[in-house]
């Protein structure tokens, strides 16, 4: 990804998403404060308390009531945008469900924190994870320019008449939401023009055409309404395209497809990789490559809808592939090989050997070295029937 | 019934929807509210409490019970002043059960 070389202010990536809420100025912010999320709302009530955004903030005394709020406000026609971490996003979790039935455009802005417990402040996937199946579109930012970034087009991708579902951005705790960068800002005027007006397809305070929403589904409509569901996910997958394009056009910055390759063209090992260790994985891939070790790194942007299709097609030829998963479904192994290895069964005749590593719980550092321990492993051809663990001491 | 690509999303419900339109009376089993004319002052409490549309009212005038909405829920009889609403054992018979998707069927 090129970044512009104009205008680079150094922030982090809290700060950064919280920039890029004040350029959307959305109607109303429903939050409630949690590490590692608390930075992006708290520069974002000082914007308000500036003045230089009129959005309605409301303090309200669990994640569970922001949700809720952010669901009604959605309702009454609102342009909607929250954040969340961990347990806060386990206890919003309920109602997200229904703000992606009700078909709320909220975005979510996640500070991706470890589940309790034991008790963690620092950053894995799991909270993210849990909320993989809830019917939202789900982005993931490697650095505080993707954080802001994917923000602004999240609102765009969310608010789409084919899609409305809420989309989470998430940005890995304290590693991007307290780490400060270099960070290229859009004109205030641009984002607003590439963001647009929202009108929401059925608004409750349009008194003159009232409607009933969230009804009872039982039976006889219930499975029609999650069939909805399915389309709006499929749907999002070209409007993402759509923006990436229009998105290159004002900012030079470049998303292309589903998921960001890096040597991966000619690379016969491939390493998947979700958020900010996938930029450690660079580093590591410019070593090894100089040492002649053909080694590539595929990053999602996007894990819902998943583009296991085009995944599939791009790991096709490579000679063995390691999922690095920051999260574990227990008893299973980690969600995103579970994806990945669903991808190639359904798309590969001849598949490439595909192996799983678990690492960063809770924030355990993975540095270089470990990076470089799972290529070792792939080229002296270990049983990849074996889930595996990074940085674990076993 | 409507395919899932007729409907509109989310659920909504363009024109809004009320328990008028929901035939409830099925739900009801075991009682049913039974109306005394004679008892009735009108004060129209069991209006307020009713959840349901199940009273029916003409004219400021309690009219009587809508077995088609009506899910037994007694509600109404307790919140009665005057004990003009009180709760019979209803015999399984069906014949008190929603017959058509609109009926408004009223027994005093």
């Amino acid at each position: 990804m090129r970044v512009a070389t104009t205008h680079l202010t150094l922030m982090t990536g809290a700060e950064a998403a919280a920039h890029a809420m004040r350029q959307i100025n959305p109607d109303v912010v429903p939050v409630y404060p949690i590490t590692p999320q608390t930075p992006i709302i708290e520069t974002f009530a000082q914007f308000v308390a500036d003045s230089q955004c009129d959005s309605e903030i409301i303090n309200v005394e669990s994640e569970h009531s922001a949700m809720s709020a952010a669901v009604g406000a959605s309702c009454a026609g609102a342009r909607v945008i929250t954040a969340t971490s961990s347990q806060g996003l386990a206890l919003m979790l309920e109602i997200v469900y229904i703000a992606a039935s009700m078909r709320c455009p909220i975005v979510i802005a996640v500070g991706s924190r470890a589940l309790s417990g034991p008790i963690n402040i620092h950053c894995d996937h799991s909270d993210s994870m849990m909320a993989r199946d809830a019917g939202c579109v789900q982005i993931f930012a490697e650095n505080a320019q993707e954080a802001y970034d994917l923000m602004i087009m999240a609102q765009r991708l969310a608010e789409d008449r084919r899609v409305l579902v809420p989309v989470m951005v998430m940005q890995d705790g304290f590693t991007i939401t307290h780490s400060a960068e270099p960070v290229a800002l859009l004109p205030d005027q641009t984002v607003q023009e590439f963001i647009g007006e929202y009108e929401a397809l059925y608004p409750l305070l349009d008194v003159d055409h009232p409607t009933t929403q969230g009804p009872f589904a039982l039976p006889d409509y219930y499975f029609e309404l999650k069939r909805q569901q399915v389309d709006a996910l499929d749907a999002a997958r070209g409007v993402w395209l759509e923006l990436q394009k229009r998105f290159a056009e004002i900012s030079g910055r470049r998303y292309e497809g589903f998921f960001e390759e890096y040597k991966l063209s000619d690379a016969e090992y491939a390493l998947v990789i979700l958020s900010s260790t996938a930029g450690t994985a660079k580093v590591v891939i410019d070593r090894l490559r100089r040492k002649g070790v053909k080694v590539g790194l595929l990053k999602p942007w996007l894990f819902r809808p998943f583009p296991a299709k085009e995944i599939a097609q791009a790991l096709a030829d490579k000679r063995a592939i390691a999922v690095l998963d920051r999260a574990i479904s227990f008893g299973s192994w980690g969600p995103l090989y579970l994806e990945i290895s669903a991808a190639l069964g359904r798309y590969l005749q001849q598949k490439p050997a595909l192996y799983n590593y678990i690492y960063g719980l809770g924030g355990r550092d993975t540095p270089p070295e470990l990076i470089a321990s799972v290529v070792t492993d792939m080229q002296s051809g270990l049983d990849p029937t074996v889930l595996r663990y990074l940085g674990l001491r076993e | 019934m409507k395919r899932y690509q007729e409907l509109p999303i989310g659920g909504v419900i363009p024109g809004g929807a009320t328990p008028q339109l929901v035939q409830t009376g099925g739900w009801r089993s075991g009682k049913k509210p039974v109306f005394n004319e004679k008892l009735c002052v009108n004060c129209l409490l069991c209006w307020v409490h009713c959840p349901e549309a199940t009273i029916v009212v003409e004219r400021s005038q309690m009219r009587g019970i809508s077995y088609d909405h009506c899910k037994g829920c007694g509600i109404c009889s307790q919140s009665c002043p005057t004990g003009a609403i009180t709760m019979a054992i209803e015999l399984h018979d069906d014949s008190h059960r929603p017959k058509s998707e609109v009926s408004e069927e009223v027994c005093v």
